[in-house]
């Protein structure tokens, strides 16, 4: 899990990093002022199933596709995306057509958020 | 015994037994548990016998007078109602000017900038970090160039200007010196305020540049300047909104706020500033969250600590030094993306509850923030929120309308012991610098979110339309969209500034930042230097990083 660009708003991913980590799934939180090329170097190097990214400033139609783009280049589209943030509903859809798994906005639950990812992120080592 | 020596409290002994008792044996409570937003415990009832010993004279007092717990103000808002500011900018220079100029023909008289992530940060639009956020939360300023477009046509001797700006805080205020001096305005009669509050940066809001010590000497080297050269400008606004907005507590946003401006007045007198000649320039900025009575004994209890502080701890000797005079912004946190209208109503009672806690200035957040930056619509009803509680709903009638209440006196007692508890644990860490090094404050914050959303998970706190109400017809509102040709734009501008203005003067201007930022000289003279020869934000932080090095965060889960 990660936040990307210069946004500090961390309180919601800090929450969803401690509630999937309680919930027993190996969480690992890159923390602030990360690069969409540094979120992609943890996710290959530490070989996870799903990368999440939260984003409340706004860039995340810039952002999102280029984690997407990178991961796809470095032979890792198999890798989940999701992300959380305030983000509009019309960005959703588009963001979903271009490969991002789901998106929560405030209000969503750490249950929703555990549930899905049990539920929808497949595991690459099967 | 004779009837007439029964104290309160057999009166409340009485009062259990035959009637609340039998009451009870009847109809039970609901199941509870009966405690604000904040986990704080509510009581069933308070009656004297709860404010016993309490001396209402000493700390409760009258408005306008030591310690202020009913207002600043003799009048109040019989006087003059509060300021009603809303924060506003996006895009480029040029689309914010026409927008202050609109706004200021149209009455207002006073702006509040908001500027866009990477000015925040100090980065250049053309910084690779900046990717994506130019103009998207704010207005881009990279050079002076912007800053005399952002300003163009507004006579700044007749308006007065917020800047919510932190880390580089003395760079855009540089800036708006060399644009007031380009129009021929003095100094000395220029109006405003910088947020340039740093330690709720490193607790709270994540916008940070330098590491904690040589940020708080360039905070000093502005409060002394200013002292000096613009003796009316607000130099910190000491800010407890963002703390809230993290997730902490009512309480620990009164205390961590309070223990910042204890850091800030302690370092002034530490770099050998007369308290009195920059306290009275120290203003605060405080979150009003849903939690009514919560947010007004919490607004009561910050003036009357920070009153004692003032004279009883810094022996500061005027009475402007004493008064906490603050802005309130309502919960953005508070607000749901469901059911967006509910958020009116929202705002309506945080607006209310900051009236009755006696703000001086206030901001109603728009319906639509959980979405998205606020369309027009949205940002009138949330100016409309304010004016109906100014003029319709008689709240502004009558100085501190809720003070003897049994109920706000306890609670606003309880809030100031909460604060001054946290207070006391800071000071024996050795002050708020070495409690933010030892990541205090950040981790009773984490703690505290963690803790209210699962109490929302397990439905033990109510958010209509989230946990409870909940409905699938959720009606759709419309939402602004900024145009992506603004970046594009602003890093085009920067390229031509870069090709056109004098190297060698940049250079030498920096050089002689980068000097006196190593040794002792104040910083102001140099950062306008710099900035008047159009050196940019982030040329100019990248200078000081390399003497006071940049903050990394340890990220505390």
């Amino acid at each position: 899990m990660g936040k990307v660009g210069l946004d500090g708003h961390d309180r919601g991913v800090k929450i969803v990093a401690r509630a999937l980590r309680d919930a027993g799934f190996e969480v690992i939180y890159t923390g602030l002022h990360q690069t969409p090329e540094m979120v992609v170097n943890t996710a290959i190097q530490e070989d996870v199933d799903a990368v999440s990214l939260s984003i409340l400033s706004g860039a995340h139609m810039t952002l999102l596709p280029r984690v997407l783009d990178l991961l796809k280049e470095r032979g890792a589209g198999d890798i989940s995306v999701f992300a959380g943030g305030i983000i509009p509903p019309e960005d959703i859809v588009e963001l979903k057509r271009a490969g991002v798994l789901e998106v929560f906005t405030p209000g969503a639950s750490t249950r929703e958020i555990i549930d899905f990812v049990r539920e929808k992120i497949p595991s690459r080592r099967s | 015994m004779a009837k007439t020596s029964k104290t309160a409290s057999s009166e409340r002994q009485r009062w259990d037994e035959e009637t609340l008792g039998p009451a009870l044996g009847k109809n039970p409570e609901r199941a509870g548990p009966f405690t604000s937003v904040s986990d704080f415990p509510i009581e069933r009832l308070v009656t004297p016998e709860d404010l016993e010993g309490f001396d209402f004279e000493r700390e409760v007092g009258m408005p306008g007078e030591y310690p202020y717990t009913r207002g600043i103000h003799p009048t109040m808002y019989r006087g003059k109602v509060w300021t009603m500011r809303q924060f506003s900018g996006f895009g480029t220079a040029r689309h914010t000017n026409e927008r202050y100029r609109y706004l200021l023909a149209h009455g207002q008289t006073g702006l509040s900038v908001a500027f866009d992530l990477p000015t925040l940060m100090g980065r250049d639009s053309d910084d690779a970090m900046a990717l994506g956020e130019v103009g998207r939360e704010g207005v881009a300023i990279d050079s002076l160039a912007d800053m005399e477009t952002l300003f163009e046509g507004i006579p700044l001797e007749r308006i007065s200007t917020s800047m919510t700006i932190n880390s580089p805080a003395a760079i855009l205020f540089a800036m708006y010196l060399a644009v007031a001096e380009k129009q021929g305005v003095a100094a000395d009669r220029l109006e405003g305020t910088i947020q340039n509050d740093i330690l709720k940066e490193y607790i709270a809001q994540k916008e940070w540049i330098y590491p904690p010590r040589p940020s708080l000497r360039i905070i000093t080297d502005i409060m002394g300047y200013c002292a000096r050269v613009v003796p009316r400008w607000n130099t910190i606004s000491v800010s407890g909104y963002h703390i809230r907005e993290a997730g902490s507590t009512a309480v620990q946003e009164l205390a961590f706020t309070l223990a910042d401006g204890i850091g800030y007045v302690q370092a002034g007198i530490d770099a050998g500033l007369d308290v009195d000649a920059f306290a009275p320039r120290l203003s605060f900025f405080f979150n009003a969250h849903n939690d009514f009575f919560e947010e007004v004994g919490k607004l009561r209890a910050a003036r009357r600590i920070w009153a004692r502080v003032m004279r009883e701890r810094f022996g500061a000797k005027q009475e402007r030094s004493w008064k906490l005079r603050t802005h309130v912004q309502t919960a953005g946190c508070s607000l749901t993306a469901q059911q967006p209208y509910n958020n009116i109503v929202r705002v309506t009672l945080q607006a209310l509850a900051a009236v009755m806690g006696g703000t001086q200035s206030l901001h109603t957040n728009s319906m639509d923030e959980t979405l998205a930056l606020p369309s027009e619509r949205a940002v009138t009803i949330a100016l409309r929120t304010q004016q109906i509680i100014a003029e319709e709903s008689g709240a502004a009638g009558t100085v501190d309308p809720l003070g003897g209440s049994y109920f706000v006196e306890d609670l606003t007692n309880k809030m100031e012991r909460g604060a001054l508890d946290y207070i006391r644990r800071i000071d024996e860490m050795g002050g708020i610098v070495s409690a933010i090094e030892a990541g205090f404050p950040q981790r009773e914050i984490a703690e505290a979110a963690y803790h209210y959303q699962m109490q929302v998970d397990r439905k033990e706190k109510v958010v209509v339309g989230v946990n409870k109400y909940v409905a699938s017809d959720d009606h759709e509102i419309p939402i602004l969209k900024i145009d992506m040709d603004v970046e594009r734009e602003q890093v085009d501008r920067l390229k031509r500034l870069r090709q056109q203005r004098d190297y060698a003067r940049v250079d030498r201007a920096l050089a002689s930042l980068e000097a006196a930022a190593s040794g002792r000289d104040n910083l102001m003279p140099h950062i306008l230097e710099s900035v008047k020869a159009y050196a940019t934000v982030g040329e100019i932080c990248a200078r000081m990083k390399r003497v006071f090095g940049e903050y990394r965060e340890q990220p505390i889960l």
